[in-house]
């Protein structure tokens, strides 16, 4: 049957791959996507968690939800050039940025974070709007005065580094600040976090190595969220290895492959993790598997994948069947941040463009205007 | 009378001791070697890496960020090329945030020919590094402007690139460091005995560094030039390995009644362009010496911003005596030699120009 333009949209990004019958069950068993199942169908769902913590990792993850939907609604509504994030990956970046030791220097944890990090930032207590602010690159724009894309956050004051769109140079500068650290000592620690793609670059061994010297072991909480793409490539056509994790196993570091669809899962993965990583002064690789909700970015479209396993819906549904939250007090909080989000982000179109006349500043640190 | 290794390693003591520098590290620059050239042997605060160059800049923006004040070596420049977008991010980091992170660091690496380094011992790297901004670049040309570069490097707040002409490195200076013993042949030997690492294994099994105490910081400006011989009538302008050619080239014109003002860059970014430009407009005539490779060569802007700024003051065309556009420095004494400049092509490239007819 014929499609017609609109159907073609609506069609998932994915292209099935040709692989065999024997690869292609391996496959199937190692990328398989987290079962969807209705309230109804729970019988019995018991949290770990305290509800009160559930909530609020439930209002952090719709808020960042909505925030990237906005954001991308602001990219096809000509109010920015490109986006890129990471809707499909808060059932895990909200735990982990609500365990962040949150603060400036050596004790504080440092973030080495990759551009699918709104939700890390939002546990840690950024502005929505200022997301928005970098999305339209206004000269109010917290992160970089419009300079870079969307989701390329960056904060002094939180130990956040600037994010970079060079695919996994973050696993290298988490090496210089897990020095700092072990010099340090104390309980901060260094995490950095990237795709499982951009493992495939040298930076990733060159971390793993750093980090695991003999004597010299570095406090790193080394991240990889595995969504199985890179823009348009399986990683099944690209990687041989059946979790990026055992990579670790290689060099005696600690790890573990999880399922970062799954709220729970998540907080006390992370929370083992750092435990260790913090105590132990010694890196943890763990490998979070989760959706790419809306794709790459912006160049492959932005819009909602229905086949990839969407964790927002599976928390939501398991609050319900728990009788933590009730489908009528989410719909609510929805609208609520729905429209929130789009207020603010009618205020952040008026806010002005960057002055021309400011595009040497910084070039050196305190530096303004042309210096040479 | 130290020579540039051993001006290096004071500045570096002297930046251990009261700039903080808590880490000075690359490929054998720890114990037992100290860096192939000696550059960092009896510190206190070096270390030994993987062989990973990446790893290394990586550390290094790391360790910037975690507020220390690192030194990373990168053993020969030529190994420097698969770091290229790190040196990039280093660079953009502070612009990329807006002023927020400043990144505090500094590479040294040796560059540059004359110890007959074949292929991949030879490449020179001013062309390629003063093509990324957000760094300050300095090379200097003696010991005493290495020791004073090095710690206006380890006060910046900024990215600094330490290039160190490697043919220099066992050059004796001729100007005192602050606080290294005298210059004389009693002292020289004094100095040796007390930083250089001894070359007998049971001697250096038990040796130990007695860094001089009275070392202190001549207060270098990165950014700042020096004319080295003044003159009247052709400016030259060069830094490192070229540069002590270029006085020597200088002096011998001088002989046939040519006065050439020869400019010590010291910084290539950002470079001190008043100093070039007020000798320009003295002279009328510039000449631009390095050992890159000619083609996109930091000389060639240093040209283009000379015809922009003072075509009516010239008198002669500007002239860029530099490295052969060869995809290497060959071996052989006779390859090497043809490759970069040398004194006679540098002497009459200087004659050209200042006898050319306005």
């Amino acid at each position: 049957m014929k499609q017609t333009s609109k159907e073609r949209a609506r069609k998932p990004a994915r292209v099935p791959i040709k692989v065999s019958p024997q690869i292609s069950a391996k496959l199937a068993k190692r990328f398989a996507p987290v079962k969807m199942v209705s309230p109804a169908q729970m019988t019995s769902v018991k949290f770990r968690l305290e509800p009160k913590v559930l909530v609020k990792i439930h209002d952090q993850m719709i808020r960042a939800r909505l925030l990237e939907e906005r954001l991308i609604r602001m990219y096809k509504q000509s109010d920015g050039y490109f986006w890129i994030g990471g809707p499909g990956e808060e059932a895990f970046n909200i735990p982990l940025g609500m365990q962040i030791k949150k603060g400036k220097g050596v004790n504080f944890d440092f973030m080495h974070l990759h551009y699918r990090s709104t939700a890390i930032m939002l546990a840690l207590g950024m502005n929505p709007a200022d997301a928005m602010r970098q999305m339209k690159n206004t000269s109010t724009d917290p992160f970089s005065g419009g300079r870079n894309f969307a989701n390329h956050y960056s904060k002094r004051e939180w130990n956040v580094i600037p994010v970079t769109s060079t695919i996994e140079t973050q696993y290298q500068t988490a090496i210089g600040t897990g020095i700092a650290q072990r010099r340090n000592g104390g309980d901060s620690i260094t995490i950095v976090n990237g795709g499982d793609a951009g493992t495939a670059e040298g930076d990733f061994a060159s971390c793993l190595i750093w980090a695991s010297r003999p004597g010299f072991e570095l406090p790193i909480l080394i991240i990889v969220t595995n969504n199985q793409w890179g823009i348009s490539t399986p990683a099944s056509t690209q990687h041989g290895e059946a979790h990026v994790a055992d990579r670790g196993k290689a060099f005696n570091i600690k790890t573990a492959t999880i399922d970062g669809n799954d709220v729970e899962t998540s907080w006390f993965a992370i929370r083992e993790a750092m435990e260790y990583v913090r105590k132990e002064r010694k890196p943890f690789l763990l490998e979070a598997r989760v959706s790419r909700l809306y794709g790459h970015s912006s160049a492959t479209g932005a819009s909602y994948i229905k086949e990839e396993s969407d964790n927002l819906t599976i928390f939501e549904n398991k609050l319900e069947a728990a009788g933590v939250m009730t489908r009528k007090g989410m719909d609510e909080l929805r609208e609520k941040y729905t429209a929130e989000l789009l207020e603010t982000s009618q205020q952040v179109r008026q806010e002005p463009q960057p002055d021309p006349s400011t595009i040497y500043d910084f070039t050196y640190f305190g530096q303004k205007g042309r210096y040479w | 009378m130290a020579n540039m290794a051993q001006a290096i390693r004071m500045a570096l003591h002297y930046g251990e001791e009261k700039f903080n520098v808590t880490d000075i590290f690359g490929e054998d620059v720890g114990p037992p070697l100290g860096g192939v050239f000696t550059v960092t042997q009896g510190l206190k605060n070096t270390w030994n890496s993987p062989l990973d160059e990446r790893g290394i800049i990586g550390a290094a923006m790391g360790l910037a960020f975690a507020g220390s004040h690192p030194v990373a070596e990168i053993q020969f420049c030529d190994y420097i090329y698969n770091t290229i977008d790190l040196l990039k991010l280093a660079g953009n980091q502070c612009w990329a945030s807006n002023g927020d992170w400043p990144v505090p660091m500094t590479v040294m690496t040796p560059v540059g020919s004359g110890i007959r380094g074949s292929i991949y011992h030879s490449h020179s790297f001013d062309a390629t590094m003063t093509h990324i901004p957000g760094w300050k670049i300095v090379m200097p040309s003696n010991p005493y402007d290495a020791y004073g570069l090095m710690l206006a490097c380890l006060k910046d707040q900024n990215p600094t690139m330490f290039l160190k002409p490697k043919a220099l490195l066992r050059v004796k200076g001729g100007e005192q460091i602050p606080g290294e013993p005298d210059l004389t042949p009693e002292g020289e030997r004094e100095l040796k005995e007390m930083i250089d690492m001894p070359v007998d294994p049971e001697k250096r099994a038990k040796w130990k560094p007695r860094f001089p105490r009275g070392l202190s910081d001549p207060g270098f400006e990165l950014g700042k030039g020096n004319i080295v011989r003044p003159g009247e009538h052709v400016t030259v302008v060069s830094y490192g390995r070229t540069l002590p050619i270029c006085v020597q080239a200088a002096d011998q014109l001088l002989q046939e009644g040519v006065s050439a003002e020869v400019i010590d860059l010291r910084t290539l970014w950002p470079y001190d362009w008043q100093m070039i430009s007020d000798s320009i407009r003295k002279t009328g005539r510039a000449v631009f010496v390095n050992e890159d490779t000619e083609v996109t060569n930091f000389g060639e802007h240093l040209i283009r911003r000379t015809v922009e700024e003072h075509f009516y003051d010239l008198e002669a065309r500007p002239k860029l005596i530099a490295g052969a556009f060869t995809p290497g420095v060959g071996l052989a004494d006779s390859l090497e030699m043809a490759s970069v400049p040398q004194l006679s092509g540098i002497t009459d490239g200087i004659r050209e120009v200042a006898q050319e007819r306005a």
